[in-house]
């Protein structure tokens, strides 16, 4: 596709704020259960109803799920923080203001890598993170006159993670946003589950012209519920913006919402007040200092982060880039695969077994590895059946299938089901003379030299075996015999 | 220096309805009060930490442990209005 001129023109700037929930077992500043998908107002109490006189405390895992967050993310951790109250009325928020963190965060400069699609790295830079509560649920379209509060969901710890204006493009976005899910998944302080609203993100963007020294007006868009839906909600932006600059006029800055059935965003329409905070010192929660040998000994606790992984599956194991970056989406699949090399050396097959076959099978029970009743052993003992042409490639999937279901190993399956590759050649023999017998037509073909009706043969062959022949056997026997 | 908008703008944030009287009354008691504080600006703080919290303590933490919370209708007694278990509100989005 030609570039127009316009393209060329423009720059697009794109800073994300992600929202994490936190998967501690209780609140961020009482002790109701952190829970989803209960009946709605079953998880509250005086604290997170925001009622006078209450006093919030600080759940010590969030602040140290936090760390981690920091940490992983390559942030300086600050070694004195203090919450804020951010005062608004709204009716997700029972006490008309949020705590959260304002000038003295739990984190501070850092970045993320992200792969660039010529193989080098981009450096994303983490202007901050800071905790804090999240709002009550609001339901608008369950009741024609009012909209219902389900305060649940008041005072689950958040991250909220802010990126510097470094993104620019929707692809680029979409990937940072793909590596950060990917670390936070690591880390094992959230389910990261967009569906359930356990990852949110929020985005600003705005155009200006190549080069420009200052940011152009932007625009914050909102309510987009996967990954997907922020990159097309980000090109309907940038397109939105490039026509309106073009046109002469001006950007307004407002926050819009994406439609993801029409696929466009719209401009928010909403009685709340203009955006003017009144962040102070909240009062009700001391300051808290944290200290070089609490970061040091999360540190130390933090495990190997995804790209680590990556670099490290393809030197030690020699496995291509792309195999590896399929097996570290999960970390689970790939210890899988570094138990599987323990007992087989050919670690190129092992990847496809488990990025083809096993996924396959994965996929179709929606089920992950830690649901598997196989052990990596068992996997391995089925690849080398398959290797040492006791199988073939067909019946070790059916084999790869019957063991996850019942649970039994490689040799009870080939036994029990009689799935093992014939190899008695005059076994063979037989089954191809009856073959070449019953298709005169396709037989005078190969004999006119029509290479490819040799491949009809041997399908033919292997149904007449129920699949337990060798494909390349049948075809060297057929040629023989015509 | 406080003006009759200032105490519209901040009336608004917070809710309050203010007569033409009452905000020219708190326009300036506001005034005053400020005025009063502004003493402030003529000390030397240059040694002074700048400080959030007054009382001399620090990292006060809850363990993780869940408690039991509210039954819901419990939690909904306070509610003007309710449906379905839900706080029942304004509509806020048009």
């Amino acid at each position: 596709m030609s570039q127009t001129t316009t393209e060329k023109k423009y720059e697009t700037v794109i800073g994300l704020e992600v929202h994490l929930q936190l998967n501690t077992a209780t609140k961020i500043f009482c002790g109701c259960a952190n829970v989803f998908g209960r009946d709605p107002n079953s998880q509250t109490c005086p604290v997170c109803l925001g009622l006078p006189g209450t006093l919030p405390v600080l759940n010590k895992k969030a602040l140290e799920h936090a760390i981690k967050v920091a940490l992983a993310l390559n942030c300086k951790v600050n070694p004195y923080i203090k919450f804020d109250r951010k005062n608004y009325f709204y009716p997700d928020i029972p006490k008309g203001y949020q705590i959260s963190q304002f000038d003295l965060p739990i984190a501070s400069d850092g970045y993320l890598m992200i792969p660039l699609a010529d193989g080098a790295f981009k450096r994303i830079g983490i202007k901050r993170a800071h905790l804090e509560e999240d709002a009550g649920k609001l339901i608008h379209d369950a009741h024609a006159t009012g909209s219902l509060v389900d305060y649940n969901r008041t005072g689950t710890p958040l991250i909220e993670i802010v990126t510097d204006p470094d993104l620019r493009s929707a692809q680029e976005a979409f990937d940072y946003l793909h590596i950060l899910k990917l670390t936070l998944q690591y880390l094992n302080v959230s389910d990261c589950d967009m569906e359930k609203g356990s990852l949110r993100c929020d985005a600003n963007i705005s155009i200006r012209e190549m080069g420009a020294p200052n940011l152009g007006t932007k625009a914050e868009v909102k309510n987009m519920n996967s990954f997907r839906a922020v990159k097309l909600a980000l090109e309907f932006e940038e397109n939105r913006h490039r026509t309106i600059v073009e046109s002469g006029e001006r950007i307004i800055q407002e926050t819009r919402l994406w439609n993801e059935e029409k696929a466009m965003t719209f401009a928010m329409r909403s009685k709340e007040e203009a955006h003017d905070y009144r962040y102070f010192p909240e009062p009700d929660l001391v300051p808290f200092t944290v200290d070089q040998s609490v970061i040091d000994h999360v540190r130390q606790s933090l495990p190997e982060l995804p790209q680590q992984k990556l670099k490290r599956l393809t030197d030690q194991y020699k496995i291509s880039e792309y195999d590896a970056a399929v097996i570290i989406q999960d970390p689970d699949i790939a210890n899988f695969f570094e138990e599987c090399t323990k007992h087989y050396a050919e670690t190129k097959k092992i990847c496809n077994w488990i990025n083809g076959a096993l996924f396959q099978e994965l996929n179709a029970r929606k089920m992950t590895i830690k649901d598997l009743k196989i052990t990596p052993q068992d996997l391995t003992t089925l690849i080398k059946k398959v290797e040492e042409g006791v199988l073939n490639n067909l019946t070790g999937k059916d084999t790869l299938k019957f063991m996850i279901d019942s649970g039994k190993s490689t040799e009870e399956i080939i036994q029990e089901k009689g799935l093992a590759q014939e190899s008695d050649d005059s076994v063979l023999e037989k089954i191809v003379d009856e073959i070449i017998a019953a298709n005169d037509k396709v037989v005078a073909q190969v004999k006119e030299g029509k290479d490819s009706a040799i491949g009809f043969l041997v399908g033919q062959a292997m149904r007449k075996c129920q699949g337990k022949g060798n494909p390349k056997k049948f075809g060297e026997i057929i040629r023989r015999r015509i | 220096m406080i003006t009759d908008k200032d105490v519209k703008y901040i009336a608004s944030l917070a809710r309050i309805h203010l007569s033409d009287e009452e905000s020219a009354l708190f326009t300036k008691n506001l005034e005053g009060i400020l005025h009063y504080v502004g003493k402030l600006e003529k000390l030397d703080v240059s040694k002074v930490e700048p400080t959030s919290h007054v009382l001399p303590l620090k990292n006060v933490y809850r363990e993780d442990v869940v408690k039991p919370s509210l039954p819901q209708q419990a939690a909904l007694k306070i509610a003007v209005e309710k449906h379905n278990g839900a706080f029942k509100v304004p509509k806020v989005i048009e």
